[in-house]
């Protein structure tokens, strides 16, 4: 939530104290102090809630996330943004706001049309450059400001307990023999990580990707309990979310998509595609951006704030909690790798005449 | 009843002095986001992450507990008195709840809802502590067929409602569909009905849809005849819930109980069919005693302002909120962006959410699922004596009022994504809403419409998806053909049966048969 005054953008927050405070300044009779108190009450619970309370505004930061509340850049986002509260880095106040829409694009547009901003960073992923393809907005990420990647997280290939695939040859023997004997799944939408990853792994194997029968599914949740209940074959899909089932031993991750293999006791022992002799890495990613147009100056700033905050044990300890691999580049080396990226989500999407 | 021996250590666990504090603190929030229009419960456990990482996991979770019911709870008192639904679970409760608030009867209305979702979130509280790993077994071999074949069962229904002229209703009820359609096709990624609009993309939000057609439409219908129409000044009604409301009340809570938990329950299941579905048989059964001349007292209120259209709805939106623990709680499962935002928080504190949650931190999952039967006492307490404060607001002179009512709408429209296209969009229904006025069209067909086509269409396709595009999928399942069947039996039979009933009871004829020709669905 987002109404603060004193936070960028003023235009919103203003109008609203405005309307506000007139509404109060007309208290004459008994009824309408009882809507302005309504009011103001509201108001400051909003403020209260935001945790608004200061006076100088100068070093203040906002940081937008282009998902919901509970989602993987609104995880990334808030953690990035308390380690860098808590060791206040920026000097200022960092107000988190989500922008909803388009898997992302909403908040992508939106980003690039407050250019020169320079007091405003956005989370962004592999899943934002998809949806700017599948829903059409013409937003490039490497054309905002590319700031710094933080995060890698690897996607696997999930199976429930008793699935009759043991390895991930299994599925690619199936695969190859009837692509629409195998129904898979994911948690993102067409364009997201958990569909471009089947689509690009079923080219890796020689499979067509327009034969592949994929499943979308709201999230992590209903693609976990699809697959618990055998709705479908295969899942694919980060694996933080999954870990719990995992170590239950009611799901099992036929391979993970990453270089090298996942840290930790649950999933030390799933091999990698490159190590079954499938040549394929692929990796879902996090980092942040700042508006088109801002100057040097403020770029290396937020880079250099950014840089502190990876440096700090707090963020390891951020990393260790959530399961997130640690890929920190900044600066032209993101921007590099945003285009890599670009390329390639677009590149499968034309396959499977998605674009 | 060992369950119950753990639920009471429970007990013990969250009844400490601080640990109150912090459920009460909890309520007090979650019912002020309730009642604020955008924020959502899920939004406020996310702004009070960052505090809470300070506090022992489990007064975090206790004080997550209390916003979680109060925010869901906190919504219905602007559907009941100002009809704006602040979030899809609230918006049946409106339709009856406004017109008792109008009809002076806002604080029976409120009283009802806050009872209501007492009740049911306590027998829901206290299934999940029961029955939840059982529960949460069989919800995940509900697939798509069933919710679809469910949501058939919802669409017939919807046949009650239509109105007197059921041309309009059906009018009403494909524009609904209509709308439903906007946004990306979830297949293909083809644009519906968008326009080149990029908002409009991701499907239109059912809250600010039904916050234009209810609350701007009216504030906009009672603007143009503000000067050709006297001022109705709502009548004062007694402050407090009446041996007669309780009466009438009680049965819906527990049948809206009966809706809501189930659903709760599903990984897909959400509030909205649950509410819309005791909504619908409440107002059947309503309909049915009257018929009947059984209870004249009992007279068909719907429409003017029936308590059982507040009390059946409410219950059943707070049993669903506490069957969501079911898959959270059992399964580790995020099923709505409520749970997904309470699941990380337990990552925050190093707790791996999971099908282990429930036995290696049992003594968290005990005192939490106390908290919450605490959280829900509080509830009750807090508001049960502001409901008679709340409704007096209504007392506002009607310009004050509306203007009250329309800045309330435009913040909530605005506030969940800062982008003015959403008060445009607003608008817009605003004007569908009181253009539905002018000419007579029944509103709910809409809403009905707006909810159900979006869910029908997605488990429809995924289902189709699965089986490859063979129909025969849709019948795979025990809970659908079970359903198929009662809806043909229900069908088939009615007709018969209403032949049979009018030849013998000749003197409700002229009642019944026009009723049992225009629906034709479940009693």
């Amino acid at each position: 939530m987002t109404i603060s005054p004193g936070a960028q953008p003023p235009r919103s927050t203003d109008s609203l104290e405005y309307t506000v405070s007139t509404t109060t300044s007309r208290r004459r009779r008994g009824v309408r102090a009882a809507v302005a108190a309504a009011l103001a009450t509201a108001l400051v619970a909003v403020t209260a809630a935001c945790g608004v309370t200061r006076g100088d505004d100068s070093a203040d930061i906002d940081m937008w996330i282009p998902n919901s509340p509970g989602g993987g850049y609104d995880q990334t986002g808030r953690a990035a943004v308390g380690v860098l509260d808590r060791d206040d880095i920026t000097g200022g106040d960092i107000q988190v706001t989500n922008i909803l829409g388009a898997g992302g694009s909403v908040a992508m547009s939106r980003l690039m049309g407050e250019e020169g901003n320079e007091r405003l960073m956005m989370t962004l992923g592999l899943g934002v450059v998809g949806s700017t393809y599948s829903f059409g907005v013409d937003a490039r990420p490497h054309d905002a400001t590319p700031l710094a990647q933080l995060i890698e997280e690897q996607e696997g290939v999930l199976v429930p307990a008793d699935s009759p695939f043991e390895t991930i040859d299994d599925l690619v023997a199936a695969w190859k023999k009837d692509p629409g004997s195998v129904v898979v799944g994911g948690g993102s939408s067409p364009g997201g990580p958990d569909h471009l990853f089947p689509m690009q792994l079923a080219k890796a194997t020689g499979v067509d990707p327009k034969d592949v029968r994929y499943v979308s599914y709201d999230g992590g949740g209903p693609l976990t309990s699809a697959l618990l209940g055998h709705k479908i074959q295969v899942g694919f899909s980060g694996l933080a979310e999954f870990e719990g089932q995992i170590a239950a031993g009611e799901l099992r991750v036929l391979a993970v998509s990453g270089e090298e293999r996942v840290a930790g006791d649950v999933l030390a022992d799933v091999p990698t595609l490159t190590e079954s002799g499938i040549d394929l890495v692929f990796t879902n990613w996090r980092g942040v951006v700042a508006p088109p147009g801002i100057s040097d100056e403020a770029r290396d700033r937020l880079i250099d704030d950014l840089t502190r905050m990876h440096d700090s044990p707090e963020w390891e300890q951020a990393l260790a909690d959530n399961g997130w691999t640690d890929a920190f580049t900044t600066g032209d080396d993101f921007e590099q790798f945003l285009r890599e990226q670009d390329e390639r989500v677009s590149t499968t999407l034309k396959e499977l005449n998605l674009l | 009843m060992e369950n119950l021996g753990l639920l009471w250590d429970g007990l013990g666990a969250a009844l400490t002095p601080m640990n109150l504090l912090y459920a009460a603190v909890g309520v007090l929030l979650g019912t002020f986001v309730g009642v604020l229009p955008g924020i959502g419960p899920a939004m406020a456990i996310a702004l009070l992450l960052p505090v809470t990482f300070g506090l022992e996991p489990t007064q975090a979770f206790i004080m997550f507990a209390g916003l979680y019911y109060g925010g869901m709870y906190g919504g219905s008192t602007t559907s009941i008195l100002l009809n704006t639904p602040g979030e899809s679970a609230s918006v049946m409760t409106a339709l009856e709840g406004n017109r008792m608030a109008r009809a002076g009867r806002g604080a029976q209305a409120l009283a009802t809802a806050a009872v209501g979702s007492f009740v049911a979130g306590t027998i829901g509280t206290l299934l999940v502590a029961m029955f939840a790993p059982a529960l949460a077994d069989v919800a995940v071999e509900i697939g798509a067929p069933s919710y679809f074949a469910l949501m058939v069962l919802a669409l017939v229904m919807t046949a009650t409602v239509l109105g007197a002229s059921p041309l309009r209703g059906l009018l009403s009820l494909f524009v609904g569909l209509t709308i439903g359609l906007v946004g990306l096709d979830l297949n293909t990624g083809q644009p519906r009905l968008t326009f080149g609009v990029t908002q409009l993309v991701d499907r239109l939000d059912i809250v600010v849809v039904a916050v234009g057609i209810f609350a701007l439409g009216e504030a906009l219908w009672v603007a143009a005849h503000l000067r050709r129409k006297p001022a109705r000044v709502v009548p004062v009604g007694q402050p407090w819930l009446g041996r007669e409301d309780l009466r009438r009340s009680w049965r819906p809570w527990l049948r809206g109980t009966a809706f809501g938990f189930p659903f709760g329950a599903l990984p897909a299941g959400g509030a909205e069919l649950p509410t819309f579905l005791s909504y619908v048989t409440e107002r059947r059964l309503a309909k049915r005693s009257a018929t009947k001349g059984r209870g004249t007292e009992d007279e068909d209120e719907f429409g003017r302002g029936a308590i059982e259209g507040v009390a059946g709805p409410e219950a059943a939106n707070n049993a669903s909120a506490a069957g969501m623990l079911v898959p959270m709680l059992a399964l580790g499962l995020p099923v709505t962006a409520t749970a997904s935002v309470m699941l990380s928080a337990l990552q925050g504190y190093g707790i791996q959410p999971g099908p282990q949650l429930m036995t290696e931190h049992a003594d968290m999952v005990w005192t939490l699922l106390a908290s919450l039967l605490v959280g829900n006492l509080l509830l009750l307490v807090l508001n049960l004596p502001l409901a008679p404060l709340w409704a007096r607001l209504l007392r506002i002179p009607r310009p004050q009022l509306y203007a009250g009512i329309l800045f309330f709408a435009c913040l909530g429209a605005y506030a969940t994504n800062l982008d003015p296209f959403d008060i445009a969009l607003l608008l817009v229904f605003g004007l569908l809403g009181m253009a539905m006025r002018r000419f007579g069209l029944p509103v709910l067909p809409l809403i009905l419409g707006v909810i159900l086509g979006p869910l029908m269409e997605t488990k429809l396709r995924e289902a189709l998806t699965i089986s490859g595009g063979d129909p025969a999928i849709l019948w795979s399942e025990p809970l659908a053909v079970a359903i198929y069947a009662v809806l043909l039996l229900v069908l088939v039979t009615r007709p018969l049966l209403s032949r049979w009933r009018s030849r013998t009871e000749s003197r409700i004829v002229a009642e019944a048969e026009t009723e049992a020709v225009t629906e034709g669905s479940a009693r």
